[in-house]
């Protein structure tokens, strides 16, 4: 027997009361730490994520805080004037808003074919093999190449080939211009369309097609009345998550698309887009009203491709979901 | 049986006409890689890739505050959005009940569709303008916010992939739950996780818009991160568009470099992501 009369036995060791009782509390005082250290964790991941709600929400209201003068200064008319001049403090945004709808909706309808092709050749013709590797890699790389690249190689390939063909037109051989732009546009958004269109694709379930076989039907009748149906509203997702890319691109546009601040006239007249007026003219504004001007353009900018993206997700989702 | 025929037929000009529109795919991609390639090779040698730009009409200018810019601009972003992206990835999985865990998505969502144009306005706005000068810093903040929703999203579904045993048996050892998910979650997730970082770096490498108001690019080498300071991509953007014919090749190099850098982090994150994928 121990001085305190009471002995406890723990595996074979013999322990005090005291030593007990000690030993509890350091336990307890590790509790306590842990308990802190919980509380510490779940704060700061909560915190980081309020945070970055509250960048997102900063961004917008930045943007629209910012474009006040502007919005005062010319209302409405900010949209339909096509006057863009700095030095008489004229700004109508239509010449922009023309050149981003007409460059982007042109490099939307030459990808779709080659997008949807891709979709099929990936999903549906060859699911695995050679070919479906090379081009999936051949896409992923095209994805992964910058857009400041696009703009070099356009400028130095694309824009002669233009123009010796508007010189076979009798055109005047500018080479920049709304057409080139798209042409360049549709490469760089190809992977965007393509890659949702063959995973959607992929997700049409066998026995539909298979009943389609069953009965006789061709392949192209199995791919016509079966897989596009059936994966419609993922391809028009894809297309339009595209269309949110072509919308907002920046580098490869300002560099061949000429730069001209005026209605354009015909699909080869230079022009500009939202995107590369802000990239051109951003640093160089000078008075408040010049760069509230410009940063209304960003905000359209950022409200209609946030407005598509949202739409796009939510589509794809819902693809999903029917699964 | 014409009828058969006919249909045949269809179906025949319907395969090849979906191959050749596939295949044409690869000619614009081999295009611009044997174009940069060739153009890029004659101006690749130690002095472009150690040297600094000189003025127009001397020759031996290099291109190396450009890459050592890229380098420490790509250092901040990641500085700042890997803890930041992988807290946030963390807090998607662990709280997907939460309402508030839909705003949060909805954020991720909306930051993947932001043009890099508009993020280079709001780094300008909040940082430029308020330090009064180009900087790196506030470059390297930009690209970081082009960089989280990739984070963001890797770390969530690698981390949903996990199954709940592991957890579990943290916790049943006694394992609080700061440290179950520090020191075992988070490790187990490390391949997703590491392999989306690297994506994000490479999708950021190549950047330029959100960098011309804030980087803004400088001819001297330079590692002040209150400093503007130059990058491989906005070399390629100044000189691409310059009218000098020596500029043009420095460019064409400075695109084989960036290339070069692009793809092999794509490569390594695809391996990465294939040899240390961890089976439950």
């Amino acid at each position: 027997m121990t001085d305190s009369g009471l002995e406890l036995t723990i595996g074979s060791k013999p322990y005090s009361v005291g030593a007990v009782n000690s030993r509890v509390r350091i336990e307890l005082k590790r509790i306590k730490k842990f308990r802190l250290f919980d509380w510490l964790f779940k704060k700061s991941l909560g915190f980081s994520s309020i945070l970055f709600v509250m960048i997102i929400i900063g961004i917008f209201l930045t943007l629209l805080i910012q474009s006040i003068p502007s919005i005062k200064e010319f209302g409405l008319s900010y949209y339909t004037h096509s006057t863009w001049n700095p030095v008489e403090r004229e700004f109508g945004s239509l010449p922009f808003l023309v050149g981003t709808v007409i460059t982007s909706f042109l490099a939307l309808i030459i990808t779709i074919p080659f997008s949807l092709s891709i979709s099929l050749f990936l999903g549906e013709y060859f699911r695995k093999g050679a070919p479906s590797t090379f081009l999936r890699n051949a896409v992923e790389i095209l994805g992964g190449i910058p857009s400041v690249i696009y703009g070099f190689w356009g400028l130095f390939f694309l824009v002669p080939i233009m123009r010796s063909l508007e010189v076979s037109l009798g055109l005047p051989s500018l080479g920049i211009g709304i057409f080139t732009t798209s042409i360049l546009l549709f490469i760089m958004i190809i992977p965007y369309s393509a890659s949702i269109g063959r995973e959607v694709i992929s997700m049409v379930p066998n026995h539909l097609k298979e009943a389609a076989y069953s009965l006789g039907a061709t392949k192209y009748e199995v791919i016509r009345s079966i897989v596009l149906p059936y994966a419609r509203s993922g391809i028009f997702a894809g297309i339009l998550l595209a269309l949110g890319r072509a919308l907002g691109e920046t580098m490869a546009v300002t560099m061949v698309i000429g730069n001209r601040n005026a209605l354009p006239t015909s699909i080869f007249s230079p022009a500009n887009t939202m995107a590369s007026v802000i990239a051109n003219e951003f640093t160089e504004a000078t008075g408040d009203v010049y760069v509230s001007s410009l940063i209304q353009i960003g905000l359209l900018l950022f409200v209609v491709t946030t407005i598509i993206n949202i739409a796009g997700k939510k589509i794809i989702k819902q693809f999903g979901k029917t699964q | 049986m014409s009828n058969l025929i006919i249909r045949k037929i269809k179906n025949n000009i319907f395969k090849y006409l979906v191959f050749t529109f596939a295949v044409l795919l690869a000619v614009p991609l081999l295009l611009i890689l044997f174009y940069i390639v060739k153009e890029g090779i004659s101006s690749l040698n130690w002095g472009f890739i150690f040297n600094l730009p000189k003025p127009v009409g001397e020759t031996g200018g290099g291109i190396a505050n450009a890459i050592i810019g890229t380098f420490e601009l790509i250092f901040i972003a990641s500085l700042i959005a890997i803890p930041f992206g992988i807290a946030l990835g963390i807090y998607l999985t662990e709280f997907q009940k939460k309402k508030f865990t839909y705003y949060v998505r909805l954020g991720v969502d909306v930051l993947q569709g932001t043009p890099s144009i508009v993020i280079g306005m709001i780094a300008y706005l909040w940082i430029v303008k308020q330090m009064g000068s180009f900087s790196a810093l506030s470059g390297g903040a930009a690209l970081s916010i082009m960089m989280l929703p990739l984070i963001i999203t890797s770390t969530e579904e690698t981390l949903k992939l996990l199954p709940f045993s592991l957890k579990e048996s943290a916790y049943a050892l006694g394992v609080p739950y700061y440290a179950a998910i520090i020191r075992v979650v988070l490790p187990a997730a490390m391949n997703g996780i590491v392999t989306g970082i690297m994506l994000g770096v490479a999708r950021i490498a190549g950047e330029t818009a959100p960098l011309l108001f804030t980087a803004f690019g400088s001819p001297f080498m330079n590692l002040d991160v209150m400093k503007p300071i130059s990058s491989l991509p906005h070399v390629i953007f100044t000189y691409a568009t310059s009218p000098y014919k020596e500029w043009h090749s420095l460019a064409w190099g400075a695109s084989l470099i960036l290339i070069l850098l692009i793809l092999i982090l794509n490569i390594s994150a695809k391996m990465l992501a294939k040899r240390w994928k961890v089976k439950f």
